[in-house]
């Protein structure tokens, strides 16, 4: 569904990807692993349209990505880029108004799930509120890809929890695909069916979690190290 | 809250023997609706094609039905439940006996044991 041919991506002279060629399925949650500065953020902007490759291709369902894919597929950055003074309600109705797809019943429903009032404003919630708000607003959207940047990070166990209870209760893996970088690749597997290894701006593997148990009989995060040595 | 599993096996395979063990224990009884796909992955906190790959291997192996619009139950078939239960019993006494050799025990020296502890228990 989406595909990437020998990319390339430079900031400057410093190559942030290099000759990455992957194919993305349908219905699968991905994820996004390896150490800082590998490549990760680098690939989800690339597949969101928000940054374009000096060379190669990048492709969904055999378009070109461009910013206007932003209609079907949704990007949770790693970064809080609220407006502090809004209500949860305030930017519920904001997002409505930027999204098309934007589903505002079911984005109550999922704060409903995660304990957070519509009343609040941004600024007086916690930091792990905030992470709950961030993640509802983005699976309230009915899109068909969903690329999350960390957003598992940095937030207390009750908290990633929450979050990933809320990426299996709303999410339709018959229709929708998840790719999620993460660093904490023990809690995040069982959420899993495959993952992606990038190091130095090049992807070193891609393998479903089921095999990797079955095949090296060791879990995702013993297989990683033994990648790296 | 979501389970702990260990790092050895699949985690559906780890699924599927809870769901046996919840079984033959009997929390799950005869004919009895098994929650939604959904639901229980909510529940263990994996993903949902996980569960559905548990589901359908269940129900490969007989010992749930799925009605259509209804969801699954597990079989109303006592003597497939008898026999999954001889089936893991026979399994459990094998790997035993086999770390039992490994460590030199006679067999007689450890049913002796056996009857020690369970007369503890009766």
């Amino acid at each position: 569904m989406i595909e990437l041919k020998q990319i390339v991506k430079k900031y400057g002279s410093k190559r942030a990807l290099q000759d990455v060629t992957l194919t993305i399925p349908r219905g699968k949650v991905i994820g996004l692993v390896g150490e800082n500065g590998s490549g990760k953020s680098t690939m989800l902007k690339l597949m969101a349209g928000l940054s374009l490759p000096n060379s190669g291709s990048a492709t969904f369902d055999g378009q070109p990505i461009t910013r206007r894919i932003a209609s079907r597929i949704a990007y949770m950055s790693d970064t809080d880029a609220f407006y502090l003074y809004f209500t949860v309600q305030q930017l519920i109705d904001f997002y409505a108004s930027q999204f098309e797809d934007f589903d505002v019943v079911k984005a109550k429903e999922i704060l409903q799930f995660l304990n957070v009032s519509l009343d609040s404003k941004m600024k007086n919630l916690s930091k792990g509120n905030r992470g709950r708000v961030k993640i509802a607003v983005t699976l309230a959207r009915e899109a068909d890809v969903y690329l999350l940047d960390e957003p598992f990070s940095g937030l207390d166990p009750m908290v990633r929890d929450d979050i990933g209870k809320g990426l299996i209760r709303f999410t339709d893996t018959e229709r929708q695909t998840i790719i999620m970088s993460t660093h904490e690749i023990r809690e995040v597997e069982p959420l899993l069916d495959e993952i992606i290894v990038m190091r130095g701006g090049r992807v070193i593997a891609q393998e479903a979690v089921d095999e990797i148990r079955d095949f090296y009989g060791v879990d995702a995060t013993s297989w990683m190290v033994s990648l790296f040595k | 809250m979501s389970i702990d599993f260990s790092p050895d096996k699949p985690i559906y395979q780890q699924l599927i023997d809870r769901i046996l063990g919840d079984i033959m224990r009997g929390t799950l009884g005869v004919g009895e609706k098994l929650p939604s796909v959904r639901e229980y992955a909510v529940e263990v906190g994996v993903n949902a094609n996980t569960m559905q790959r548990v589901y359908k291997e269940l129900e490969q192996m007989e010992i749930t039905e799925t009605r259509r619009g209804q969801g699954s139950f597990v079989t109303e078939d006592q003597e497939k439940i008898t026999a999954l239960r001889n089936e893991m019993k026979e399994q459990l006494v094998t790997t035993f006996l086999q770390n039992v050799a490994a460590f030199g025990f006679t067999t007689d020296e450890i049913i002796k044991s056996l009857q020690e502890r369970g007369g503890e228990n009766d």
